[in-house]
């Protein structure tokens, strides 16, 4: 293992490939990305591969329909090898009440002024595009139809398949330990397999965020949830949209393979890095899927499994370089999108590390959960 | 041995495919499951895992006993939505 290196990202994930590949693009030399198991092993791997652009915030609406633009040729930018199974089928959002479609409705404003191709359905105009669709209860929708979906794996493969070209190293099945400082500065990396001199850190340690950054000494506001998905038997193309609703606090999914992927937000769920699986999801999340789309009810349950969602008090990531230890940059806190956001959350803090200006108005600092100025992401499963 | 065999029958994953991600540097059966589906069925690698970690010792330096078996997930076997919400009045 090499003993010193330029950089040092800790999490090889979609996010820390994404950076890697980014920095290494620009020209940057001597870069380590750090992965405690496999690539895709965590948050990236379990996560229910949809990409949707129909956001709340306009910092979360820019780095979707940005990422958008990258994942479309992804293909050509990372000379793809194996097919990353982009499939644009839209994102249909279901409000069940007033409030909720008066907030769809800012939504779509604020999703229409950047440029995302989004819009307001009637319940009928809903029906048209899910046939299928339980109409009941429903008050309105919104749809953006180049949302949908990507392979998760894929894509952070792809990364790291594209950085490994460009001669970054990555060490799998590699742990970090410690981040050892001196006056406000970076020394080194401990890892399980030795140290690694460096002056700088990408913390990209999904739902290990916190405890990376307290290696580094420093606290920071997130927190990690689990959240179950289900996936069914494959059966022939009958939904197009990714069918998402926030009062039911579920989305489904029937992706390019032809299974049905979905899951359910439990609003009990305690924070903590439990990823098991439970029998009472099963049940929760087939009542909900079956009463949204009764047709799901003689379609076949297959396999379950849970991953971390990484929240901050906003929903929305910290994407920012610590006042308190240089050298120190975050990247994480993505809250259950991040790997939707992951392409350009790559171009953006590769700018930030290298010094450069940033190419979008980003504004996501660790500071503003100090100084109360939180605008809230309204549109989280 | 014809390498358009198939290997994983859920996925329809052929040995040359397995044999080209094994040569791409996939060498854990964890991994090989995530870059090609293989074992992602309805029988959950029943077949094909023993016949990846097999090719996975002949390709590389590997013996069987190094091989990590992927997680097992519930449910065991495919399980009917309506099942699962205790409408199934029509199946026996």
């Amino acid at each position: 293992m090499k003993n010193k290196a330029e950089i040092v990202i800790i999490g090889g994930g979609v996010i820390g490939a994404s950076i890697a590949y980014s920095l290494a693009d620009k020209g940057m030399k001597d870069i380590v990305v750090l992965e405690k198991n496999y690539i895709a092993s965590g948050s990236t791997g379990s996560c229910g591969a949809g990409i949707r652009q129909q956001w709340g915030t306009k910092m979360n609406c820019i780095l979707s329909k940005k990422s958008m633009e990258i994942f479309e040729n992804l293909n050509e930018i990372l000379k793809v090898k194996r097919n990353i199974e982009l499939k644009q089928g839209g994102y249909l959002l279901l409000a069940y009440s007033e409030k909720e479609f008066k907030q769809f409705k800012e939504n779509i404003k604020l999703q229409n002024s950047i440029g995302i191709p989004s819009q307001l359905l009637t319940v009928k105009e809903a029906k048209e595009i899910v046939p299928q669709l339980n109409g009941e209860g429903i008050k309105g929708a919104t749809y953006c139809p180049t949302d949908g979906h990507i392979n998760p794996f894929r894509v952070n493969q792809a990364y790291v398949e594209a950085a490994r070209r460009k001669k970054v190293q990555f060490y799998t099945y590699t742990s970090a330990q410690d981040i050892i400082t001196q006056n406000n500065e970076i020394k080194s990396v401990v890892t399980d397999r030795g140290v690694i001199e460096t002056n700088k850190v990408v913390n990209a340690a999904g739902g290990f965020s916190k405890e990376v950054s307290l290696m580094a000494g420093i606290d920071i506001p997130t927190k990690s949830e689990r959240h179950q998905i289900l996936v069914t038997e494959q059966v022939n193309p009958i939904l197009k949209p990714m069918v998402m609703s926030f009062s039911y606090n579920i989305y489904c999914q029937q992706i390019p393979d032809g299974s049905f992927v979905m899951g359910y937000g439990d609003p009990d769920e305690q924070y903590s890095h439990n990823i098991k699986s439970s029998w009472q999801f099963l049940e929760e999340m087939a009542k909900k899927a079956t009463y949204l789309l009764p047709f799901l009810k003689d379609i076949r349950v297959i396999r379950q499994w849970a991953g971390l969602y990484n929240i901050t008090p906003d929903a929305q990531p910290i994407l920012d370089a610590s006042d308190e230890l240089k050298g120190f940059f975050m990247a994480v806190g993505f809250s259950g999108h991040g790997f939707m956001i992951a392409p350009f959350t790559g171009v953006l803090m590769a700018e930030m590390i290298l010094g450069e200006k940033l190419s979008m108005d980003i504004k996501l600092d660790l500071k503003r959960f100090e100084h109360d100025r939180l605008i809230l992401e309204p549109s989280v499963v | 041995m014809n390498e358009d065999k198939i290997v994983c029958r859920c996925e329809d994953i052929t040995l040359k495919e397995l044999r080209d991600i094994i040569a791409d540097g996939y060498t854990r059966l964890d991994e090989i499951k995530r870059a090609l589906r293989l074992g992602m069925g309805p029988c959950q690698g029943d077949i094909c895992l023993e016949i990846a970690a097999r090719e996975i010792c002949r390709m590389t330096d590997k013996k069987m006993e190094d091989i990590k078996m992927p997680s097992k997930r519930p449910p065991v076997a495919g399980i009917k939505m309506s099942e699962l919400v205790g409408d199934n009045q029509n199946e026996k």
